[in-house]
């Protein structure tokens, strides 16, 4: 029996709009919209100018800083602007356009069959970087620089998180049951490269299908599968890590300090694909969900394709979407329109409905401690929301622990009284970190 | 594109997360209300049309000043909510039956206007409003808050006076007698055939409810089992006779023990947020109900019991604090 994390939710899993539809190679788009800026860390530069030809798998910006990852052209064709376009998450980033010739050819030189077993660690990290692997569940953190822990961190311990506990989403869902090969060759190369011998793979027990998959699949490795009691954030590496491993992540520090570094499945499929064929990370699998959608599928997509083009695969809408999620209903970002593309981080897409929303209005605390009772880091959200209401900041980060919140919003979920408490909790840490820049400013004056 | 035309593509705006699950104040409120109408449809049929009065006025005109009110500050009316609802219904649970109405439109006065609105309104109350509602009327009219109806077919001494108050005044043996000897007792008190205030009586009725509501989710079992386990425990522990030699099976179904376990020591506004803190609240409020029935003045006193220990709830919150992720190692 696996002891599960304190706290989560049970979320309506609207997954059945997708779970039995097999990944589908979505229509070239016309043009894509690649914005510089797809990971946490410096944005790249582009080295390409309006009017160059490109080719598809062709690097087309870069940047000389470690925590950074490279950019690359996903179709071949014409750069025919390089300015500012909407950004999933940052609302604007500098963004290469490429209108597509059709030809859909690669650069010279990929792709291409090569051993992993005769490269070393460093040329195996090397090529990852230069494949622009970011963390592909979301948080889109450079892949190489996660397999490059200090010296004095020994990870002793791999974990492919495949819980995908965010509602509708079942991207990872597909890959594990079509892509299997390639994540047992992805999982092969992490563990070589941390030079760890154990490894788990955590699904949650409503994905049945994946795990038997699963299990077979990494037969004989040595690496185990293992089905997880489903609960919302199991996804979140510091509960997986707790639920799989026993460990306890201290507060303020990460995965490696407990000797543990997660990767998403969608992560290890790039690796292999980057490792063992050179193929650059130019494309992902995206669930395109939610009731507004006329026909809900997984859609294989070039980076860069637009929200528009990629719901233009599944038929539009069968009515108004009252919000475009990228992401996951729990996490994802709110988008004000369809001409954000889909970057390396988008693992779904969803056209949600007033009715899938649930909204309504918000009202004072009751006190009812539902949230206190969901809530997976051991937080108060009731005080933490009254506390951002009354621009009390300051006492929410002293005594509230407020940066230990990790925004997973299972409070705001089961709230009866519709308090937007991460909001406040994002608006408190932002009021604290403003404060914290100023006095470094001021220091250094 | 798709057959349905967008509006210019727009869309809500709104940090994550995009989904909530089914619940509402006004769920909670009316759910409470519901437990609450098996032991208030009984109190009609052994009070009489005098319960129903009494009930009647305590919840509609709770109800009605709520609405004045918010009206007044000109605030959103939210008296669909149930909230004023269930208070009212719950001071008039907690009165004698044969009080008049206009008593208890003042107590519903002082539990709407003062205890609630006058704190700022729903979940910033500190106290219990429909226990502030009794209290004031308590000290206002003692006389008419300890005036019990006569029940018919009964001998005088249970008729006009309240179990605890045969306890109090003539002793454990007497209590006894009145009753017809010990099983007996137990028997009228676990189905309701006693005097008391008008909801407090069926302990049966009390407990189907709320069960009910640690069911639905909307009451902590935490509350009511060390609530009414201390007082089990100090009546057994303090008896009349020496240590162990207590009744805490009659102290448990006395007076508004159940009641006041159950829906008004489980209500979330003013009790701790964490369930370290519900405890020692509940552990607080048993053992002063036993102080005040075992040496008190007065022969009841869960109602004041609950209400000190509101008045201690923001401190226990602030001393008791939820570990957080990490810090255990």
């Amino acid at each position: 029996m696996i002891k599960s994390f304190r706290g989560g939710i049970h979320p309506t899993g609207n997954k059945s709009y997708t779970a039995s539809k097999p990944i589908e190679i979505a229509l070239l788009p016309s043009k894509v919209v690649i914005p510089v800026s797809q990971h946490i860390g410096a944005p790249c530069l582009p080295i390409v100018a309006k009017g160059d030809l490109v080719k598809k798998g062709q690097v087309i910006a870069t940047s000389a800083a470690f925590v950074s990852s490279p950019t690359h052209a996903s179709i071949s064709g014409t750069v025919i602007d390089i300015a500012q376009y909407p950004h999933p998450v940052f609302g604007k980033c500098l963004s290469i356009v490429i209108q597509n010739d059709g030809l859909d050819e690669w650069t010279d030189g990929i792709p291409l069959v090569r051993d992993y077993e005769k490269l070393n660690d460093d040329e195996i990290k090397n090529i990852i970087k230069e494949a622009g692997i970011v963390g592909m569940g979301g948080a889109t953190f450079p892949t190489h620089v996660k397999l490059s822990p200090p010296k004095e961190k020994k990870i002793d311990l791999f974990i492919l998180n495949a819980a995908e506990c965010e509602p509708f989403l079942t991207a990872d869902d597909r890959m594990m049951l079509e892509y299997s090969e390639r994540i047992v060759t992805g999982v092969k190369i992490v563990m070589k490269v941390l030079g760890v011998n154990k490894a788990y793979v955590g699904i949650e027990d409503n994905k049945p299908d994946a795990v038997s998959v699963m299990q077979k699949a990494f037969e004989g490795t040595g690496v185990e599968v293992k089905a997880i009691p489903t609960k919302y954030p199991q996804g979140a590496e510091k509960m997986l890590i707790k639920v799989l491993a026993g460990r306890e992540v201290p507060s303020g520090s990460l995965p490696m300090d407990v000797g543990v570094v997660v990767q998403n499945v969608g992560t290890v499929v790039a690796i292999c694909d980057a490792v063992v064929n050179g193929i650059p990370l130019i494309q992902r699998v995206t669930t395109i969900s939610g009731s507004a959608v006329k026909e809900p599928k997984n859609l294989l997509l070039r980076i860069g394709t637009t929200f528009e083009d990629a719901i233009e695969n599944c038929g539009g809408f069968v009515e108004s979407p009252a919000k475009i999620i990228m992401g996951g209903p729990m996490m994802g970002f709110a988008q004000s329109n369809l001409g954000v593309s889909i970057i390396k981080g988008v693992s779904g897409i969803l056209g949600l409905t007033k009715k899938d929303i649930n909204n309504g209005m918000e009202s004072p605390c009751i006190r009812c401690g539902k949230c206190l009772t969901v809530c997976p880091c051991g937080l108060n959200p009731s005080m933490l929301s009254i506390l951002g209401e009354r621009d009390m900041y300051e006492e929410a980060k002293l005594e509230q622990n407020l940066f230990d919140c990790a925004e997973c919003g299972s409070c705001v979920y089961v709230c009866p009284a519709k308090r937007n408490i991460v909001q406040y909790i994002r608006y408190s840490k932002m009021k604290n970190n403003a404060d914290a820049a100023k006095k470094k400013e001021a220091l250094a004056k | 594109m798709s057959e349905i035309k967008l509006k210019d593509n727009i869309f809500t705006i709104s940090t994550s997360p995009h989904i909530r699950a089914e619940s509402s104040i006004s769920k909670i409120m009316w759910t409470v209300s519901i437990a609450l109408t098996p032991a208030a449809l009984f109190a009609i049929y052994h009070f009489g049309i005098s319960a129903l009065i009494i009930l009647l006025a305590g919840s509609l005109s709770a109800v009605g000043f709520e609405y004045i009110v918010q009206k007044l500050r000109k605030k959103p009316i939210t008296i669909t909510d149930g909230s004023a609802f269930l208070t009212g219904l719950l001071l008039a649970m907690c009165l004698p039956p044969a009080i008049p109405a206009y008593m208890a439109i003042i107590g519903s006065f002082i539990a709407i206007v003062i205890a609630k609105h006058s704190m700022g309104g729903l979940g910033y109350n500190i106290f219990n409003p429909a226990h502030i509602g009794r209290a004031a009327l308590m000290v206002s009219w003692p006389v008419a808050m300890t005036t019990w109806t006569n029940l018919s077919g009964k001998v005088d001494a249970v008729a006009s006076a309240t179990p605890l108050n045969i306890l109090k005044q003539q002793g454990y043996s007497k209590l006894i007698d009145t009753f017809g000897g010990a099983p007996q007792m137990y028997k009228e008190m676990f189905i309701g055939v006693r005097n008391g205030s008008i909801g407090e009586t069926s302990t049966i009725l009390l407990l189907l409810g709320g069960i009910y509501l640690i069911y639905k989710g909307y009451a902590n079992w935490v509350v009511p089992v060390f609530m009414i386990g201390t007082v089990g425990i100090l009546t057994w522990v303090c008896g009349p006779t020496g240590l162990f030699s207590g009744d805490p099976l009659f102290h448990i179904m006395a007076g508004g023990l159940i009641i006041g376990a159950f829906f008004m020591a489980t209500d979330m506004v003013t009790i701790p947020i964490t369930k370290k803190g519900q405890i020692i609240f509940a552990i607080g409020a048993g053992a002063l109900t036993v102080l005040i029935r075992l040496k008190g003045g007065y022969p009841e006193g869960v109602c004041y019991s609950i209400l000190l220990m509101n008045a201690v709830s923001p401190l226990i919150d602030r001393v008791i604090k939820p570990v957080k992720f990490g810090a255990r190692g």
